[in-house]
């Protein structure tokens, strides 16, 4: 069983998320709670540095390198997760287990940004006696020229996320000259830095949590830095790194913790991320007490062997994300709302389940916004499988007969989920043929409405706890593009109606969260009656970890804390 | 005329002095060889077991109507079966521990019940094993019809004519075996199960069987085409062909009346081994995903289906290995046999 990790995902969201200018949402609370290995809450507050665990080697394992190191440009989720040991932002999410790892802290800010009354200008006071791994202290100017840079290596979000600053829209048409002179205004003097947008954005701040928005020194060259460290601010630093072999981290001689919340030092002295083993290999390395943490997804066939002589070793967490099939609105047979309708109670979810890990790997879903998630309301309109009444409804629909082809990637529970369901559209009257393109082009291939795809499976992970960043994205009119590989509203989806109560969503996010959470939920249950969305289930995240791994806590954006882990 | 095999019939036509003179008729070639083949007891003995597995492989439907009263291509993740009195769920959830992991049922060694244990889908292993192996056997024997028949027309073509015929049909060869074999077939494989084949009246399917057939028989038509081309060369020089010159024949009539007959005894021998060395690289492809494409499914597909559970249920796996072990093992004797039987002296470049 290979889980997906989201990197597709994200680079999808990145192209895309023009529909995310327009933002939403108020941060904090949210989404999900981690749970250890016994299913006891993980701890969800920071303790104090425990003196006495300081030291050893973390060793890491991965079957390759994540791509590059500029956090500028990297949008993979390993590269992200060792980020965080790395470098910091203005403002970042709260670096402990549970459900507050969700909220936004002050990081190189001393304290939460003034915001003015339009919610257009963020003024941030910088901390004084910060350094970079090269000794130089953190400065105004380093901030400034951070954010050019963003849009001088044109970054991946650099058009959607950071779109919303006032010069940003020259910066993306003209990265070389990208000043942003008006849109992020340094205060020497007074040590603070303003950001000016062109209109308000609630998830501002969780856009600057995300490592795309971290503080370079301001000499960093405007080009992608490949395997070339870039000081950071964090209690590490890279001391190598060949993406075919290893990264190795040390910790910075000059960082000193300022935030226990937002930058905690860390307990391993060096982090060793070795890279090449298969994942089959890599569960009998941590067995044998050779390597401490995978990043791949456990193989299906170890999972049992895992879930019980090494139940003490793994840790369960569930996820903001789903699996889900994207039905294309606009080609036969799905044109139809009967023939989407016979879908939604057409597969048995639970088997889905049971091709992903079992009951305790995922859940059903039944909704698009996954639960515990900022808008989710707890309904379940299609609650289980009638293939009887799906058949009828096909029928109904005019539609039986009709070829149908699933596009789905080749990994192996892609190919296992799409036979699943190719054999299920037989069941139900159609004619149903299964194309498995390689997981390379599959995420850009499904968006393109030249490829005329019916049905696909795909998976959605949040960047950032908001339902816009599930509903908004995945299936507003301005996600949908024709002809475009950045297409991420993959059922070419587009209501006016629902559009017009998305933004209304939105514009509450901003005044009334509880008001506006209510309205998220209306929206996904009209949205599962229109069926341009088949929801499959919510995926978990299981870390297997050596038997001397201790101090395990699970970040619901960034996932496990690896520099937490004590391994003494 | 005509001399079929007369280029290479060393053993003596008869056994005696006098039978020259005898009016009985001698035994034709491939009566002679169809005998030494019947001799060779390896050979028969594979051509016993090859005969077994396309028998039971045939008759996949009945195994699977009649016997297992299963659909092996439909999913079946839900379901319930009946082991040792007690009904358990076709995939099994882990309840141990922290309940990870789902596991098929194992082999039951009940032939109307999950014989084999089911896969990763809830589907009877042993019945599409059956079908699978259909599907195998099909694209390898095909592909080596396809294959020989091309390579025979090619090698033919450029060992008679020679030129710039041979000149352009001989690089062309050079060009398609400087690839890698697996290479070139994954590199069609990829290009052709998006779009499908579409070249001029042609048109196959993108999930079609006969796209693998297809490909797997173009990358072997150097392998086969080349030692032709060299046959047919050496035969140009040969008396029986000058005559035919001399006596006017057009060349269409030498190369079908003159060539080609010499030549066949070598193409036959190329079939067995080409079924089995196809075979393989169908169950490569297939394995990689690039081959048979659902919801058909191979001996490779199943290889690959196994896989993920490996450590679980290795059954499948190890079923559908030996399946594929065994009957190139087959067709590689039967192949032997076949050519001691025609040629005892030639020597062909490799084998499956």
């Amino acid at each position: 069983m290979k889980r997906i990790t989201a990197m597709a995902t994200r680079t999808a969201g990145a192209a895309l998320l023009a529909v995310g200018v327009a933002a939403c949402s108020g941060g904090g609370g949210a989404a999900t709670s981690a749970t250890d290995g016994a299913g006891q809450p993980a701890q969800t507050t920071a303790a104090g540095f425990q003196e006495q665990h300081k030291g050893g080697t973390l060793r890491l394992l991965a079957k390759s390198g994540d791509g590059t190191l500029d956090p500028h440009i990297n949008y993979s989720n390993g590269n992200w997760q060792i980020f965080q040991a790395l470098y910091d932002g203005l403002v970042s999410f709260r670096k402990v287990g549970g459900k507050a790892s969700y909220d936004i802290v002050p990081d190189l800010a001393e304290e939460m940004p003034q915001v003015s009354a339009d919610g257009k200008t963020y003024t941030f006071k910088l901390r004084k006696d910060v350094k970079f791994a090269t000794g130089e202290a953190v400065t105004v100017d380093d901030v400034v020229a951070s954010f050019q840079r963003i849009f001088r290596v044109s970054g991946p979000t650099s058009g959607t996320f950071y779109s919303g600053i006032v010069g940003a829209a020259d910066c993306v048409k003209k990265p070389a000259g990208c000043t942003l002179d008006k849109g992020v205004v340094a205060d020497a003097a007074a040590n603070t830095i303003t950001i000016n947008l062109v209109a308000a954005d609630s998830e501002f701040l969780q856009k600057l949590a995300l490592p795309h928005a971290v503080v370079l020194p301001k000499g960093t060259p405007d080009k992608d830095q490949g395997t070339t460290p870039i000081p950071g601010t964090g209690p590490y630093k890279v001391e190598s790194y060949n993406p075919n072999k290893q990264m190795k981290l040390v910790r910075n001689p000059n960082f000193t913790e300022w935030s226990r919340d937002a930058q905690p030092q860390g307990y391993p002295d060096e982090i060793d991320y070795n890279y090449g083993l298969t994942p089959e290999g890599a569960v009998t390395a941590v067995q044998n007490g050779q390597a401490d943490w995978i990043f791949d997804p456990l193989p299906a066939d170890r999972l049992t062997e895992i879930g019980t002589t090494y139940a003490e070793q793994a840790h369960v967490n569930p996820l903001a994300a789903f699996w889900y099939i994207p039905v294309n609105v606009n080609l036969a047979p799905f044109d139809k709302p009967e023939a989407r309708e016979a879908l939604q109670w057409a597969f048995d979810k639970n088997a889905l389940v049971k091709m992903f890990g079992g009951a305790n790997v995922a859940q059903p879903a039944c909704t698009i916004l996954p639960p515990a998630f900022p808008g989710h309301a707890d309904f379940c309109d299609f609650p289980q499988q009638d293939l009887a009444k799906a058949k009828e409804l096909v029928q109904q629909s005019g539609t039986s007969g009709q070829e149908v082809s699933v596009v789905v990637s080749d990994d192996d529970v892609s190919k296992q989920i799409g036979e699943y369901v190719r054999s299920t559209l037989e069941q139900i009257g159609y004619r149903a043929k299964l194309k498995v393109i390689s997981t390379n082009i599959h995420f850009t291939y499904i968006q393109n409405t030249k490829n005329k795809v019916q049905l696909s499976v795909s998976q959605w992970y949040a960047d950032y706890p908001a339902a816009s960043n599930f509903i908004n994205v995945l299936l507003s009119c301005a996600s949908f593009r024709e002809g475009s590989d950045a297409s991420i509203n993959i059922s070419g989806f587009c209501d006016k109606d629902v559009d017009a109560k998305i933004a209304e969503a939105m514009k509450l996010d901003q005044s009334d969260t509880a008001a506006s959470g209510k309205l998220w939920g209306e929206l996904d249950r009209e949205l599962m009656k229109k069926g341009p969305i088949v929801p499959l289930f919510n995926p978990k995240q299981i870390d297997f970890v050596s038997k001397n791994v201790g101090n395990y806590q699970f970040h619901a954006q960034f996932h496990a804390l690896l520099d937490q882990m004590w391994v003494k | 005329m005509t001399s079929p095999v007369r280029a290479t019939a060393e053993e003596p036509v008869t056994d005696t002095p006098a039978a020259g003179r005898a009016a009985r008729p001698s035994a034709g070639p491939w009566r002679r060889a169809l005998g030494r083949l019947r001799r060779n007891r390896s050979a028969m003995i594979a051509g016993a077991g090859l005969l077994l597995i396309v028998l039971a492989c045939v008759l996949a439907p009945v195994y699977a109507n009649a016997i297992a009263h299963t659909d092996p291509f439909t999913s079946n993740a839900s379901g319930t079966v009946v082991v040792n009195g007690a009904r358990v769920p076709v995939l099994a959830q882990s309840t141990e521990g922290l309940g990870l992991g789902v596991t098929p049922v194992g082999p039951t060694w009940d032939p109307g019940n999950y014989f084999l244990g089911a896969d990763n889908q809830g589907r009877d292993v042993m019945a599409r094993l059956l079908y699978g192996g259909r599907n195998s056997l099909l694209i390898g024997l095909s592909s080596a019809v396809v294959c020989c028949a091309l390579a025979t027309v090619l090698g033919v073509l450029a060992g008679y004519f020679g030129g710039w015929i041979d000149a352009v049909l001989s690089r062309f060869f050079d060009v398609i075996w400087a690839f890698p074999v697996y290479l070139l077939a994954i590199c069609l494989s990829v290009v052709l199960l998006t779009s499908g084949l579409h070249l001029g009246p042609i048109h196959i399917d993108a999930g079609s069987l006969a796209l693998p057939v297809v490909i797997i028989a173009l990358i072997y038509v150097p392998y086969v085409a080349r030692p032709l081309r060299g046959q047919v060369m050496a035969l140009r020089n040969k008396e029986f062909l000058h005559a035919a010159v001399g006596l006017g024949a057009s060349d269409l009539r030498i190369m079908r009346r003159e060539v080609l007959p010499n030549v066949l005894p070598t193409v036959v021998v190329f079939l067995p081994l080409m079924t089995a060395l196809n075979m393989l690289t169908e169950s490569a492809l297939s394995f990689l995903s690039v081959g048979v494409q659902s919801p058909d499914a191979s001996w490779g597909t199943i290889i690959n289906d196994g896989l993920a559970l490996l450590y679980t249920r290795p059954a499948i796996t190890i079923a559908a290995g030996l399946c594929v072990g065994l009957t190139a093992v087959a067709l590689n004797v039967l192949g032997d046999g076949v050519r001691d039987a025609l040629d005892p002296n030639a020597r062909l470049r490799g084998g499956a």
